[in-house]
């Protein structure tokens, strides 16, 4: 598989790690009343779809940055790569 | 009809033309005492084992291709119980023993051949594990040898026993251990079940549960309607998918697990040999191909194929280990998909949802479980209780902080 590196346009799969779906982005709150049901659910419980999945790859072997991959997960079939900085940060409403 | 000696021997004479197709191919009916999502290995032993030996009737199994389509004919038949854990080690023990009587029991020929499993050890840590994990063996009832370098090198004496990174120092042997014929033990359980009256559907796929006041009253499929008392779900690889139909998600991801047989070989390897440090393994069937495999590829996949990265690594390992293979070719490759469950355990338990009952997330260890995995199934169906070995596969374990770290990895790639 290629991964359209956003930077360094397409790289080899095998430079990279996976971690999982995009969605462990979106750490839960620490402090919240629910925080124990929160993070149960978030570090074990998963969406795990057949089709397009958006999901977390480390450019380990390269320039160490961490992608937002979207892939087909029945075709293997690659639709896009961003950084995860630049969606989490578009997250909480731009660069601070 | 019953398969003997005498039988083939007659029909061999006979010209062949009596026997009868294994299991009839009913259609559905309205509404079922059990429902039993996916006609794999595990979906088939828990119909056989209900109806056997929980007396159930009125019991049918959906299957949404043909049956034994998914990885009870796409693993590498090995069957072992060289578990750690108390959670672990009595219910494979449990199922190594089913394994021993199954054939006599279903009269069916399944193969299973006891030709013994060697784990292979490299380091004195792993040693010092292996002979901690052996003891638990034999707590549980299973048997377990720790071999030296002699030992193994009397086994198998053309492995490389001075590699630089990984030289072998030992092992820990289980001779009970071995293979069987996977398409043969979906097969003998399907007829089985079939003979005690249970309906295999076949080509009928679970579109949906029907659900009220929180309790399942049967499920939407390709052909119909069929309303159900119980519900039980074996689709390991596609568990996800099919629970989310009920509104539930699972700590489980599922992963593309590749495998591979080379072409036939005079016999070299008369056992299993397991290079957990290279992330290999090999045995031979009796056909003579080598079939060997690794790690998962490590992403999200059901797309029942791998990439060659993995081969590649896994041939890899097999070199270091075995040089000789390096002169055998590759006949086939072929990719399973694998509930990874995140601690690396299954789950047979009750879900939030009264009368459907979920068996999942088998990691790598699907194929060896199954007898045992059926059984534990159908009590559990039967009873509404968990059987006495399979205590701990519970779903909430994640929750409660009770998860069961056998090898602590899950399915984490990188932790592999």
């Amino acid at each position: 598989m290629l991964i359209p590196h956003p930077l360094l346009g397409p790289r080899d799969a095998q430079e990279f790690t996976y971690l999982g779906d995009a969605s462990l982005l979106d750490r839960p709150d620490g402090m919240a009343d629910t925080a124990p049901e929160a993070f149960a659910e978030y570090v074990y419980l998963r969406d795990n779809p057949a089709g397009v999945h958006r999901e977390l790859w480390f450019h380990e072997q390269g320039d160490r940055s961490w992608l937002i991959v979207t892939r087909n997960t029945v075709t293997h079939e690659i639709l896009g790569a961003e950084l995860a900085r630049d969606v989490a940060l578009a997250a909480i409403g731009g660069a601070q | 009809m019953r398969f003997s000696g005498f039988r083939v021997v007659k029909e061999a004479l006979t010209g062949h033309h009596g026997w009868k197709p294994l299991w009839r191919n009913p259609a559905p009916q309205p509404a079922y005492d059990y429902v039993i999502v996916g006609g794999g290995g595990h979906g088939l032993a828990t119909a056989y084992h209900l109806a056997k030996v929980f007396k159930g009737t009125r019991i049918a199994v959906l299957e949404k291709g043909w049956l034994g389509s998914g990885n009870i004919g796409r693993n590498t038949t090995i069957i072992r119980s060289n578990y750690l854990l108390p959670g672990n080690e009595p219910f494979y023990e449990f199922s190594m023993k089913l394994w021993e009587t199954m054939e006599q029991e279903f009269n069916f020929n399944a193969m299973v051949s006891q030709r013994g499993i060697v784990n292979l050890i490299h380091t004195d840590a792993q040693r010092d594990a292996y002979r901690r994990r052996g003891n638990a063996m034999l707590l549980a009832g299973a048997d377990a040898e720790l071999l030296d370098r002699d030992g193994v090198r009397a086994m198998y004496p053309w492995l490389n026993f001075d590699n630089a990174r990984f030289p072998i120092k030992g092992g820990l042997l289980q001779r009970r251990a071995g293979t069987a014929r996977h398409d043969g033990v979906a097969w003998g359980y399907a007829r089985g079940a079939d003979l005690l009256g249970v309906d295999i559907i076949q080509n009928c796929e679970v579109t949906g549960f029907r659900i009220e006041n929180n309790r399942v009253i049967g499920v939407e499929t390709s052909r119909g309607y069929i309303g159900a008392k119980k519900v039980g779900v074996a689709v390991a690889g596609s568990s996800g998918r099919v629970m989310a139909m009920a509104g539930m998600r699972l700590p489980i991801e599922s992963h593309v697990l590749q495998a591979f047989v080379s072409e036939g070989l005079k016999p070299v390897v008369d056992g299993v040999i397991t290079f957990g440090a290279g992330h290999f393994y090999v045995s031979q069937s009796d056909k003579g191909g080598l079939v060997f495999g690794g790690d998962i590829d490590g992403y999200n996949s059901y797309a029942q194929r791998g990439n060659l990265p993995v081969i590649e690594d896994v041939a890899e390992g097999g070199m270091a280990l075995m040089p000789a293979i390096g002169r055998a070719r590759l006949l086939r490759a072929w990719g399973g998909i694998m509930d990874m469950s995140m601690d690396g355990s299954p789950i047979i338990d009750r879900t939030p949802v009264d009368g459907l009952y979920l068996n999942a997330g088998w990691c790598y260890g699907g194929f060896k479980a199954t007898p045992a995995s059926g059984y534990a199934f159908a009590h559990l169906l039967a009873t509404d209780r968990p059987h006495e070995t399979a205590t701990a596969y519970r779903l909430d374990r994640f929750a409660r902080g009770y998860v069961i770290d056998e090898k602590g990895m899950g399915a984490q790639p990188n932790l592999h």
